[in-house]
């Protein structure tokens, strides 16, 4: 069992540094820092631009700037932006900014996803199902930029008739703003609503459509005819039995699910003006910078793995088939 | 081997005629075949033909629909700026006194080609490049395999986001390669999947000790026996594509002007979505009603194709079961 999980670790692991390493050869091959200095009226001096190429280690080959950065991570250090400054310092704030936001939106979808599933297998074809099943057609088609702007158009509308800033929907807190500790947990929580919701609703949507197929297979079962034949009620036995086998297949939807999020969070994190790792990979992108770029793929690529680790793990906590083999 | 072969076989033909009874009689003088029966359960989905009818309308309104306009994308209205919807412009007009519909439209054209070219090419590739490695198996087979492991841990939206200064001015197709370039791996691995079952068919090994070359075993045997799958695989791409597409130009990395997408027009207008909704509204509408439609038609395809998929399967033991009491 623990040589399984140790070998999945270490693939995961290699398929990481693959990843970044991937990425970081293509954002050095097509980004051209040099180009935007150029561009500069008055153009800067041919010195400083040889400089600046030698800062970004422009005149080494690629592998050898990808082995020079890479060195320097393992070390903790994540090399400088080009506007040199390092990315260390702004990493954790952005890290925490993001991993807020994902984990409390998973979390609701999770728990509301999958009892939306359960409770549509049960009432199949009843009213609930069907409007159940509408609700997330028009959510699963419906792109996390659209949702995100339309909740805010509908955040703006609460606010004007009630007469008030409730829901507030541009960054993370009030900048300057003065309180104590329970008056700045109330600033943070107004902001909070509004972008969990966009992210919530999306994964209530998605996991309650595969909760409620893999309910439906269960409920067919047999083992769950024979469970209540030997006495348990029926929601004791389609919780304690049903729902368990139910989801075992949905431990790797969540996982998987999870490392969508982190990519689908870009999004979510631009529309709201929350500084997190979806935010700064646009900016890194758009300013052309590699190394910004390479350590947020590093950090999507860690949270996918983890993530698909976890899934191994939740897999073989919950099915004893895999633990035999 | 045979005669455990033979008994599924028949099982399964009886159980699929058994289990539609409903199918069976409607013409007695014409004889059944796989075509007409798909197209009957097709046309039984109420959601799939309105979503049928809804993507011929798109299609069909991209392209006449600016025709009928008396305005054009390019045409500027100086009486016009900012208008809400009105009889002369009946999506309203931008800030520079564009047309609205004739904008929308022009997008709305942009993505639905981006859209099915994607599907095609990927829905191609991965019926070939699966087919092929599930048959030849060995290293080809391994490194698809890796290579679908890895594009998993790397999302395509952060490659294609990557790669977009090195496309940027070039022509839209060069996003349409790369699109489908980043779509087809899931689904090769399904086709590889079915392949390996398939190979081991008397018709494959037949045609095999006939002499035919693997090249022509493959397109004639093995892709034509999992058209359903590949036909529900393009259509649910179709609805993929887009939404990649727009999600990638609604920061500026997939579609660069000139030209115009839906996604472009949602991205450009999101930010004044609240105080001028008409320019956020019509083309996200647009994108959600079309993604909206290409998932119940691939839902119907899905149902109308595959007799074991579980939707049918159940509504029809639901059916039997009603006639019998």
């Amino acid at each position: 069992m623990a040589g399984f999980l140790l070998r999945r670790l270490v693939n995961y692991v290699v398929l990481a540094l693959v990843a970044t390493f991937l990425a970081f050869t293509l954002a050095s091959a097509t980004f051209d820092p040099i180009g935007v200095l150029q561009q500069r009226n008055p153009p800067p001096p041919a010195a400083s631009i040889e400089a600046k190429k030698r800062d970004l280690h422009l005149d080494q080959p690629i592998p050898q700037r990808f082995v020079t950065w890479m060195g320097g991570v393992v070390q903790g250090d994540f090399g400088r932006t080009i506007t040199d400054r390092p990315i260390t310092d702004e990493l954790g704030r952005r890290i925490g900014v993001s991993l807020r936001l994902f984990l409390l939106g998973i979390t609701i979808g999770i728990l509301f996803g999958v009892l939306l599933g359960v409770v549509s297998a049960i009432r199949q074809y009843k009213f609930s199902d069907y409007f159940a099943t509408l609700f997330s057609f028009i959510l699963l088609s419906t792109p996390v930029f659209v949702l995100g702007t339309l909740l805010k158009m509908g955040a703006q509308g609460i606010n004007d008739s009630i007469g008030s800033n409730v829901l507030i929907f541009v960054g993370e807190t009030t900048p300057g703003f003065q309180g104590n500790w329970f008056e700045h947990l109330g600033d943070r929580l107004q902001h909070l609503v509004i972008p969990t919701l966009a992210i919530a609703l999306g994964q209530i949507a998605y996991y309650s459509r595969y909760q409620r197929s893999s309910m439906l297979d269960v409920l067919g079962s047999d083992f769950l005819r024979t469970a209540q034949a030997k006495g348990l009620t029926r929601r004791k036995a389609l919780f304690k039995h049903g729902l368990r086998t139910a989801l075992i297949p949905m431990a790797t939807l969540f996982a998987f699910g999870f490392g969508l999020l982190v990519v689908g969070g870009t999004f979510t994190e631009r529309i709201f003006g929350w500084f997190g790792m979806g935010d700064w990979l646009v900016t890194g992108i758009s300013a052309q910078d590699t190394n910004i770029t390479a350590t947020v793929t590093l950090f999507v690529a860690v949270c996918v793995l983890f993530s698909g680790w976890l899934a191994d793990v939740l897999y073989a906590a919950l099915d004893p088939r895999i633990r035999v083999n | 081997m045979t005669v455990i072969l033979n008994e599924g076989d028949s099982a399964g033909t009886t159980g699929a005629a058994s289990g539609s009874p409903v199918d069976a009689a409607p013409d007695p003088g014409k004889a059944m075949t796989r075509g007409r029966l798909v197209l009957i359960r097709f046309a039984r989905n109420k959601l799939a033909l309105v979503g049928l009818a809804i993507i011929v309308g798109m299609y069909l309104m991209a392209f006449v629909g600016p025709l009928l306009s008396k305005w054009t994308y390019d045409q500027q209205d100086y009486s016009a700026f900012l208008e809400p919807p009105y009889a002369d412009h009946i999506f309203g007009t931008d800030k520079i006194g564009t047309d609205m519909f004739a904008l929308t439209m022009r997008g709305l054209q942009k993505s639905l080609i981006i859209g099915l070219l994607v599907a095609l090419i990927s829905t191609t590739v991965a019926a070939i490049v699966g087919a092929a490695a599930g048959y030849f198996l060995g290293v080809a087979d391994k490194t698809l395999m890796w290579v679908v492991d890895l594009l998993l841990v790397l999302p395509s939206f952060l490659i294609i986001a990557i790669l977009s200064p090195w496309f940027r001015g070039k022509s839209w197709f060069l996003l349409v390669l790369m699109l489908a370039a980043f779509q087809w791996m899931i689904t090769a691995r399904i086709v590889r999947g079915m392949t390996l079952t398939l190979k081991e068919r008397e018709f494959v090994k037949a045609a095999k000790f006939m002499g035919q070359p693997a090249r022509k075993i493959i397109a004639k045997h093995i892709v034509p026996n999992m058209a359903s799958l590949l036909i529900i695989d393009a259509t649910i791409n179709v609805g993929s594509a887009v939404l990649a597409e727009t999600g990638l130009s609604y920061f500026g990395f997939g579609v660069q002007s000139p030209d115009v997408s839906l996604g472009t027009l949602i991205g450009g207008n999101a930010e004044s979505a609240t105080t001028f909704p008409w320019l956020f509204l019509f083309p996200a509408g647009f994108l959600v009603v079309f993604v909206l439609a290409v998932n119940w038609v691939g839902d119907g395809l899905r149902d109308a194709l595959d007799p074991t998929s579980t939707r049918v399967r159940r509504k029809e033991k639901k059916n039997t079961k009603e006639k019998a009491a």
